[in-house]
């Protein structure tokens, strides 16, 4: 028990000083990686958002672009029709973002919930697409097709205009919400979810209501992905049906997959590689879709525990390794 | 121990690579074109036509050597974005070229705006870019045009041909609204009646469930399409039996896809301020050269990045190779006057290019000396010196909302 408490220190240490080197290291790179990085860290709310569902409470959703969207879109629409959330008040949007993607999961919730497995996903794709639909038809308030352009970034004593600055903003706020999903995923909540992916039935009979955990998981997500949203408008500078239609979803999906589900960090690490092959690779080699392509074979071949099972599979090795070498001794040794 | 700190540091490693190189005497333009995806087929005709010229002149615009840098926008706003970005922080670009979609177009001009690079949209057609937009974009030109522009004449041609009502077909977003706008307002105007309009979404393959709905007792039908669509619906609407006239906004039957149509497009209408069977000399020998190199005939894409290199080489010609920096850039540009292939172009005071419509039918004959029978834009009518506020001039223009879905609004639609 001891081992593994400072094992799990151990772990945070480590994250937090990845973090600091990444604070350190981004900023002095070429502007175009902060912008990258910028993007890769908004994003990844989004995926640890879908990995609390995915890894911690075995819910794969694939609609969890919706919950990006009405965050990127409250954005939107305040700074452009109200000039709101363009001061101190970004702090209010970004509450206001929260909630409205918790209000949102809290409605698609009550239908999703029911569901397991492949109709689970089935349903959340549907919902996905229907906030698609609103956000491409409803042209009086999203700009249809054409999606909103927001023309300048919050000003508050700082100025976010500034890449650097606006990379800090977004490292600060992903920071605070990694510890605050790792804490919540190691509480008993957190545990209980953990059960009801291994064995719903068990925790049923144990007493457990799975339906009320998996719902309050579900708005929870939904809770983090409307924070990613509101980042992401002011990140991409431009909100359109593009952000919320199901390929985002799977990008979430497969990021989270290729880092590790039930690992949180994985999918920033999934998040980074995919930003990091698709924006960077892609403007060196006209080939990067295929390196993508055998990263996400490879990974599900070989790694189906994410780019985070590696050094538990070399871990593996090298302990089956030992054990077959002392065999071997055992074997040779005359008796 | 090492489960996270590995893989981050290799994350951490490989965003800090960055490599600039700027050297004197450069002109770095960056192309954003589709490269993959439905629209890939129509950013290879874009690159095709803009390295075009750039071989005639050896990449030497009177003593700039061009540094062409092609990024893939893979017809996304968002990725879009990024690839402007790119160019503008990374490659430090002097000129942002490209983008297919209206909505392209709206996403990479405030990259112009806020990086103080100049931006030309030799394809992106989104109406208020030029118009309701315009202060807000100080780095902007358009060498191609507005998507109303060429309606606004095929509406008044239809009109003239004693169509008295018609029922519009077009893709459902930007570019599809404004265009049929401009149709709708001005065969309106003349006193013809719009009783039907139909939105398929963008980049549908199946009409089925549209095709039947379309009114059969009007006199025409007018559609718009983009991209894969363009084959797809006269295929499955021809074959549904509609025997009516059509009349085709510009990428309906432009020649990006019109080799692949098969001879039910015969007879039908479009407008665009270019066809590659424009008979001047000046289009006969680019049409030769185009094909001759690439194997294919230039869509409106082609000439419209061919005249743009064009263009910027006019301004270069001013200022004798050297970099007269974003504004003069503009301002240089914005009065040029230039023979293209398509014909004279000029700009109006909102920098959008005051050019030819040509009123197309597709016919097909022998042309410019080949010796195959094959579909052609056979020019049937021009309009001469179009600007995108048609006869109503800029300032009524300007007080009606942009073209939209609603707007003109179905008056005579039951």
């Amino acid at each position: 028990m001891s081992r593994q408490m400072s094992s799990a220190r151990v772990n945070v240490l480590l994250v937090v000083v990845a973090l600091a080197i990444v604070a350190i290291i981004v900023p002095h790179s070429n502007s175009f990686v902060i912008l990258l990085a910028t993007r890769a860290l908004a994003f990844s709310i989004l995926v640890m958002s879908l990995d609390i569902l995915l890894g911690y409470t075995g819910l794969a959703s694939l609609g969890q672009a919706a919950y990006l969207g009405v965050g990127a879109y409250l954005t939107a629409i305040l700074a452009t029709r109200y000039q709101i959330g363009l001061g101190w008040d970004f702090w209010a949007v970004v509450v206001l973002g929260m909630l409205l993607g918790a209000a949102l999961a809290a409605f698609f919730g009550l239908l999703a919930i029911r569901a397991t497995g492949v109709y689970f996903l089935m349903i959340t794709l549907a919902l996905g697409q229907c906030v698609w639909g609103l956000a491409y038809r409803w042209n009086s308030l999203t700009g249809g097709d054409n999606g909103i352009n927001l023309r300048s970034r919050p000003k508050f004593g700082i100025d976010l205009a500034d890449e650097v600055t606006f990379f800090y903003l977004v490292l600060a706020c992903f920071a605070v919400s990694l510890a605050m999903m790792y804490t919540l995923v190691r509480s008993p909540f957190g545990r209980s979810l953990t059960g009801i992916r291994e064995r719903e039935l068990r925790m049923q009979i144990l007493g457990y209501n799975t339906w009320l955990h998996k719902y309050i998981a579900f708005i929870i997500a939904g809770a983090f992905g409307g924070l990613s949203g509101v980042l992401w408008a002011h990140t991409a500078g431009i909100v359109s049906p593009e952000n919320v239609v199901l390929t985002t979803s799977v990008d979430a999906l497969l990021m989270a997959v290729l880092g590790g589900a039930g690992t949180l960090i994985g999918g920033v690490i999934g998040a980074i590689i995919v930003f990091g092959l698709r924006e960077y690779l892609s403007t060196l080699v006209p080939w990067w879709q295929y390196v993508l392509g055998a990263v996400y074979v490879l990974t599900i071949f070989y790694l189906p525990t994410g780019l985070m099972g590696i050094p538990e599979r070399i871990r593996q090795w090298r302990a089956t390794g030992a054990s077959k070498d002392r065999a071997k001794e055992l074997a040779s040794a005359p008796t | 121990m090492t489960r996270i700190a590995l893989p981050l540091l290799a994350g951490c490693i490989g965003a800090a690579i960055a490599a600039p190189s700027i050297s004197a005497e450069e002109l770095r333009i960056g192309l954003i074109v589709p490269v993959t995806g439905p629209f890939a087929q129509v950013g290879k005709d874009m690159v095709d036509g803009f390295n075009m010229y750039l071989e005639e002149v050896n990449s030497d615009l009177s003593g700039a050597k061009v540094k062409l840098i092609i990024e893939d926008s893979q017809a996304k706003p968002d990725t879009a974005v990024t690839r402007a970005k790119k160019l503008t922080l990374q490659d430090k670009v002097h000129l942002l070229v490209g983008g297919v979609l209206a909505t392209e177009g709206y996403a990479i001009a405030p990259v112009s705006t806020n990086d103080k690079t100049v931006y030309i949209a030799p394809v992106p057609a989104s109406d208020d870019l030029t118009q309701r937009d315009f202060a807000k974009n100080p780095y902007f030109i358009r060498t191609g045009w507005t998507s109303s522009q060429p309606h606004h004449a095929l509406g008044q041609w239809a009109c003239d041909q004693g169509y008295k009502t018609i029922v519009t077909i077009a893709a459902d977003y930007a570019f599809g609204h404004e265009s049929t706008g401009g149709f709708q307002k001005v065969f309106e105007d003349c006193g013809g009646k719009i009783v039907q309009k139909i939105w398929p979404p963008l980049g549908a393959k199946d009409f089925g469930p549209y095709i039947p709905t379309i009114k059969a007792d009007a006199d025409a039908l007018f559609t718009l399409m983009v991209g894969p669509m363009v084959l797809q619906f006269p295929k499955q609407l021809r074959a549904s039996g509609y025997k009516k006239p059509i009349v085709g906004g510009g990428t309906s039957y432009d020649e990006f896809a019109l080799p692949f149509m098969g001879d039910e497009v015969i007879g039908d209408v479009s407008a665009l301020q270019y066809s590659a069977a424009l008979e001047t000399p000046k289009n006969e020998a680019f049409v030769k050269k185009y094909r001759a190199k690439y194997g294919k005939v230039p869509s409106y894409f082609s000439e419209s990045d061919y005249t743009t290199v064009q263009l910027i080489h006019e301004v270069m010609k001013g200022t004798h190779g050297s970099w007269p920096g974003a504004e003069p850039f503009i301002k240089a540009m914005a009065v040029l006057k230039i023979d293209a292939v398509r014909g004279p172009v000029a700009f109006d005071d909102m920098r959008n290019p005051v050019h030819n419509i040509y009123i197309k039918k597709v016919e097909k004959k022998k042309l410019f000396g080949y010796d195959k029978e094959e579909l052609w834009n056979t020019v049937i009518k021009t309009y001469p010196n179009v600007g995108q506020f048609w006869t109503y001039g800029k300032d009524a223009f300007l007080k009606q909302p942009v073209y939209s879905r609603d707007f003109p609004p179905c008056k005579y639609c039951q």
